[in-house]
């Protein structure tokens, strides 16, 4: 890094507030090692208070509350508040579990920008969600709470094998919710979901339809509600543009406190991130050999530095890079052009056959998993 | 499309302000952020629903002493109606 690269502040601040939740989604994004992280170990009121103001100062301007469940720590409104009061404009992501009347009032006082409602938890939630009956009912409330809060009403609904066949039935419902965003993001294959891959990742078939169907639905709705819909990056051939950049736009804090450039990097070898409780944001962002790492394209492997095409996507992901070919400065090999790039061909080729995906139970996400598998 | 008849207003859910470490107007919605140039901003600020077009025209061709801007102005709005920046009251 020379002082003429130097990066641009951190635009996106995402607070990970908790681990804890109430569900188990079986592609959590949280670490799989999550339940190392115990409530006495997060970071209290006053350290996220110093975080927000010391991101702030730098110029972050977008903040997202997430977890786990921000909703499980009841400091939420304290920290939206000083979030409003400092000028961010704030998201709380949430499965909406715990939005009581009173909470939704208390963070709409606290100058609450925005809420993204997901739904979770695979399996239940969805059959539950499809057949109308008691997450159906919670959403629904949340959903009206969202709407007399004055708030736009996006949601989200992670897709994946297992409920993509039902799209046009998640539209509908989303649209008698009221929503005014819908975001179908396939599953990414990290964390929970990358344990699940062969139970998460749909066929071709699957995909094409549900894509169609998805613009019948835009060609039938027009401007009522906004449908984003996301492929899975296996089907792709050349990787995303990470966090649009390594340590460019996004810093992470997660529960304890580690600054990430992303919410999974964690899990790379041979790096260590600081801590906000020991150094503060400007020098982590800055100065952190876990911040500079892979920034600029020294680091890139020959397939990537050579490449006309590696300002596009700067050599793709360093999670999936690592996760896919042992090597976190590897070409993605979601990339045609990746040494590797066979492990993503088989991964999709597995998804083809009839009875895909059915080998192996889903492993849901919770406490004892975690510990079981990450002891 | 748009007729004189329109008072442009910022949208509800979007929120326009300065930020100093990007030295620039920032236009803020959920999950995301466009930084407007000096125009842009000019424009936007004076979206708050009070003036229709001609009226927005002639106060920005005042403030700045210049002339000819409608076009400009008419294509930057046709552009923010369409991304959902602006409403018409
Ligand atoms: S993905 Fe599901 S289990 Fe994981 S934090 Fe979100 S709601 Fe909880
Ligand atoms: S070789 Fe590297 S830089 Fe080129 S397209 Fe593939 S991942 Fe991107």
């Amino acid at each position: 890094m020379t002082a003429t690269d130097r990066p641009g502040p951190p635009l996106w601040l995402l607070a990970e507030l908790t681990y804890r939740c109430p569900l188990h989604c079986a592609f959590c994004y949280n670490p799989v090692d999550f339940a190392r992280t115990r409530a006495e170990d997060e970071l209290d009121t006053e350290g996220w208070l110093r975080v927000l103001n010391e991101a702030r100062a730098l110029g972050s301007v977008q903040c997202g509350f997430s977890g786990g469940e921000p909703l499980v720590r009841d400091d939420l409104e304290i920290l939206v508040a000083e979030a409003h009061r400092l000028g961010y404009y704030t998201n709380l992501l949430t499965s909406g579990v715990g939005l009581t009347e009173d909470r939704a009032e208390a963070l709409k006082a606290a100058g609450l920008d925005h809420i993204q409602l997901s739904f979770q938890d695979t399996t239940k939630e969805l059959n539950d969600f499809l057949s109308h009956t008691r997450t159906f009912d919670l959403k629904q409330q949340v959903a009206g709470r969202i709407k007399r809060n004055g708030w736009p009403m996006v949601m989200n609904c992670v897709i994946h094998r297992l409920n993509i066949d039902h799209i046009g039935q998640i539209i509908d419902m989303a649209v008698e919710l009221g929503a005014e965003y819908l975001e179908l993001a396939n599953s990414q294959y990290y964390a929970w979901a990358k344990l699940n891959r062969d139970q998460l990742l749909p066929s071709r078939e699957q995909l094409e339809r549900a894509e169609r169907i998805t613009n019948e639905y835009r060609a039938k709705l027009g401007d009522k509600i906004r449908i984003f819909f996301v492929v899975p990056d296996y089907y792709e051939n050349r990787p995303k543009k990470c966090m649009n950049g390594w340590g460019n736009v996004f810093l992470t804090v997660t529960p304890d406190g580690t600054a990430l450039p992303c919410h999974t990097a964690k899990m790379l070898p041979g790096l260590s991130f600081p801590n906000v409780r020991e150094m503060g944001v400007g020098e982590i962002w800055y100065d952190s050999e876990g911040f500079n790492r892979y920034r600029g394209d020294g680091w890139m492997s020959d397939t990537c530095k050579a490449c006309p095409e590696k300002e596009k996507d700067l050599g793709g992901c360093r999670c999936q890079a690592f996760m896919l070919a042992g090597d976190p400065a590897a070409t993605d090999p979601v990339c045609d052009k990746s040494p590797q790039h066979q492990v993503v061909l088989d991964a999709v080729a597995r998804a083809q056959l009839p009875g895909a995906g059915t080998a192996a139970p889903l492993l849901f996400r919770d406490p004892k998993a975690s510990r079981r598998l990450a002891p | 499309m748009n007729t004189d008849a329109d008072h442009p207003r910022l949208s509800a859910h979007f929120r326009m302000q300065w930020e100093e470490a990007q030295q620039a107007w920032v236009l803020l919605y959920p999950e995301g952020m466009v930084k407007l140039n000096a125009s842009a901003a000019e424009i936007l600020k004076r979206c708050d629903g009070s003036r229709d077009v001609p009226a927005l025209v002639a106060e920005l061709e005042r403030t700045f002493e210049a002339t000819g801007l409608e076009a400009e102005v008419r294509a930057f709005l046709d552009m923010a109606r369409q991304q959902r920046w602006v409403a018409d009251t």
